[in-house]
């Protein structure tokens, strides 16, 4: 490979780099750092949304499932665009109509302030630091491994750990937002890109495309050729688990998805709850359009690349990469490349903001100074030194973990967690007169608890590894599996759901009761929501 | 809260008042009836997926239109979706307006605050 990928990365950095500088000089003030003086418009969040939302995982993950397991993988992708109906007819307004910066701020209008935002805060900062660092390690092996081994695994992670600091630090949600949109733009069109090339390699027939799925030939483990339907169900998700660990999926999707703190805060960045909802119609046409779109990217990789070529050239990941490389020459490689690895800095650098926002709003001003800033600013100023330290742990547990570590189940975890833990109590406080602080509080720690819990002995920390399976790529248990399931969704939502009931039930307490009215009515009609800024 | 004075502030009777009335409680209804059955709608209809192909994989695989009933089901949740985006977003136009009124009359109440 030439230089040429590392031109359009730093053509990248640079462009984003500008972006920060111009941010920096309007995200001064809570609400124009926090949330952009809340003057993003409904199709620039929308967009922001997407590019938020959209990981690598997503783009070269799934096009390599698809790739290697073919429609299990498509299948795979619906779940993360329906998902977004419950943010849209659930969440997205009455989270802008009564909350200021962070999903605590609904819990805490009628619960006691300091236990929940305290919990709710614990609960951000294990979503946000576990997806970090999934991202992280998957960032490091991807930018080695895009840049032809001009770069080492740690250099590439301390490099994009900086880049997202810096974003963070200095350009606040502006600068973020702004990331998040470029990203997505660039993201659409390479991927739309792609699809056309694969369907002129199909001579832009349907029949011709779908006739050559249902033949992929390649070897198996054993390596015997093998012919197989690419369309055909069954590839990933065999008997007798599969099925249901694909249900389990689907519902930390569907309720996980509404309760991510990175997705959350950036329905605070526009200026009313009707905006909020335009935004979410956006996303959810990019979103979609991309997600269809990985048929041709991971079809078009199983068909024109196929699975033995990929697998000696850098495995799954490289799927859409190589398909590039394989339609059009190494100047598309590296263009793909580089939108990949724009998609991890963007998801990166909304990670750290959502992650800071919740320390500093939550945890810092409210917890433990009890809702007064000592100083006009330190809110800013705790959260700007917080983004150093939350960057500074995601890059030294990434690079101890190194390149080879098994990080997949980290993603499925975060939405477990948000799912579990941050769903029900945001829905229960929004709809349930009776919910209280104790109920918060145990369903808060209740669904963090079970759903890592039982990730710890599920198939993805426990398993009999052979000898050549070394270091961290080892599982972390050496034994047989408590729990059969990847996704711990389908037991931690109800757990959830029941420690926030039970709680409930189990103590009273009438302040809480006597301002749901107030909470009601302001989620609902808007009365008193926190108005855009001026710069 | 640090600068919660800027924000409309109101006294529990208020809350209470609005809360209890009657517009509101058409909002509410009104909300309701949409949000209700479409979220209901789409939770089975998505559920379906992973189930029918789960459990049904040999009817899943019969062959329409050159290629299958599963990625044909697959694909037709993107635009359901869409569809139920669509339709609340229509649907909402409604809340707006009715929101509007209750927003109105309380700051009406409150001499513009």
């Amino acid at each position: 490979m030439s230089n040429v990928p590392l031109i359009m990365f730093l053509v990248f950095i640079a462009i984003t780099l500008g972006i920060t500088y111009w941010a920096s000089k309007r995200s001064s003030g809570a609400s124009a750092y926090f949330a952009a003086s809340r003057q993003i418009k409904g199709w620039q969040n929308g967009i922001a949304v997407a590019g938020d939302y959209m990981s690598a995982a997503s783009f070269l993950g799934i096009a390599g499932i698809i790739a290697f397991q073919g429609y299990d993988g498509f299948l795979y992708s619906v779940g993360w665009l329906v998902a977004y109906l419950t943010v849209l007819l659930v969440i997205a307004e009455p989270l802008r109509n009564a909350g200021k910066y962070t999903m605590a701020d609904v819990l805490a209008y009628r619960l006691k302030p300091r236990p929940v935002r305290a919990m709710a805060s614990l609960s951000t900062l294990t979503v946000s630091t576990f997806y970090m660092i999934a991202q992280m390690v998957g960032a490091g092996a991807l930018v080695k491994l895009l840049l032809g081994g001009m770069v080492t695994f740690n250099q590439a992670v301390i490099g994009v750990g900086i880049l997202m600091i810096v974003y963070v630090v200095f350009g606040g949600m502006l600068a973020t937002t702004w990331v998040q949109i470029i990203k997505a733009i660039l993201l659409m069109a390479g991927t739309f890109l792609l699809s056309i090339l694969v369907m002129a390699h199909f001579g832009f027939s349907f029949s011709n495309f779908f006739a050559a799925i249902g033949h992929v030939t390649y070897h198996d483990a054993k390596g015997v050729e093998v012919v197989k339907d690419f369309l055909q169900p069954g590839l990933r998700y065999k008997p007798p688990y599969g099925p249901l660990d694909l249900i389990s999926l689907g519902l930390a999707l569907i309720f996980g998805t509404a309760g991510l703190p990175h997705i959350l805060v950036r329905f605070y960045t526009v200026p009313d709850a009707k905006t909020a909802r335009n935004s979410v119609v956006w996303a959810m046409v990019l979103i979609g359009s991309f997600y269809i779109m990985t048929t041709f990217l991971g079809f078009g990789a199983a068909t024109i690349v196929g699975p033995d070529f990929i697998k000696t050239h850098g495995g799954t990941n490289m799927s859409a990469p190589l398909l590039a490389n394989a339609l059009a020459g190494p100047i598309f490689f590296a263009f793909i490349s580089a939108i990949a690895f724009a998609t991890i800095l963007a998801v990166v650098a909304g990670l750290t903001i959502s992650a800071t926002t919740s320390f500093s709003h939550d945890f810092w001003t409210n917890v433990i100074h009890n809702g007064v800033e000592r100083k006009p600013g330190e809110e800013v100023v705790v959260a700007r030194i917080s983004a150093f330290a939350v960057g500074a742990v995601a890059i030294t547990i990434a690079i101890l973990l190194g390149p080879t570590a098994n990080v997949a189940f980290l993603v499925a975890l975060a939405f477990a967690v948000a799912a579990s833990a941050n769903l029900p109590v945001i829905v229960l406080s929004i709809f349930w007169r009776r919910f209280n602080t104790a109920g918060a509080v145990s369903g808060l720690a209740v669904g963090l608890l079970a759903s890592i819990g039982l990730i710890l002995v599920s198939p993805s920390m426990m398993a009999i590894d052979p000898p050549t399976v070394t270091g961290t790529a080892r599982h972390l248990i050496q034994a047989k599996a408590l729990f059969p399931l990847e996704n711990p969704g389908i037991l931690s939502i109800p757990l959830g759901f029941i420690a926030a009931i039970v709680g409930t039930l189990l103590s009273h307490e009438p302040t809480s009761q006597h301002k749901f009215n107030e909470l009601l009515v302001r989620s609902n009609t808007g009365l008193g929501a926190e108005k855009a800024g001026s710069h | 809260m640090a600068d919660a004075n800027d924000r409309y502030q109101a006294s529990q009777s208020t809350w209470d008042k609005i809360a209890e009335s009657q517009e509101f409680k058409d909002l509410m209804a009104t909300k309701r009836t949409f949000i209700v059955p479409a979220f209901i709608f789409f939770v089975l209809y998505y559920f379906a997926l992973p189930v029918l192909v789960g459990y049904a994989p040999q009817f899943m695989s019969t062959k329409v239109l050159g290629v299958n009933l599963a990625y044909l089901f697959a694909l037709s949740q993107f635009f359901v979706a869409w569809l139920i985006a669509g339709l609340y977003v229509r649907a909402a136009n409604n809340f707006d307006r009715l929101a509007k009124d209750i927003v109105d009359k309380a700051e009406i109440v409150k001499g513009g605050k």
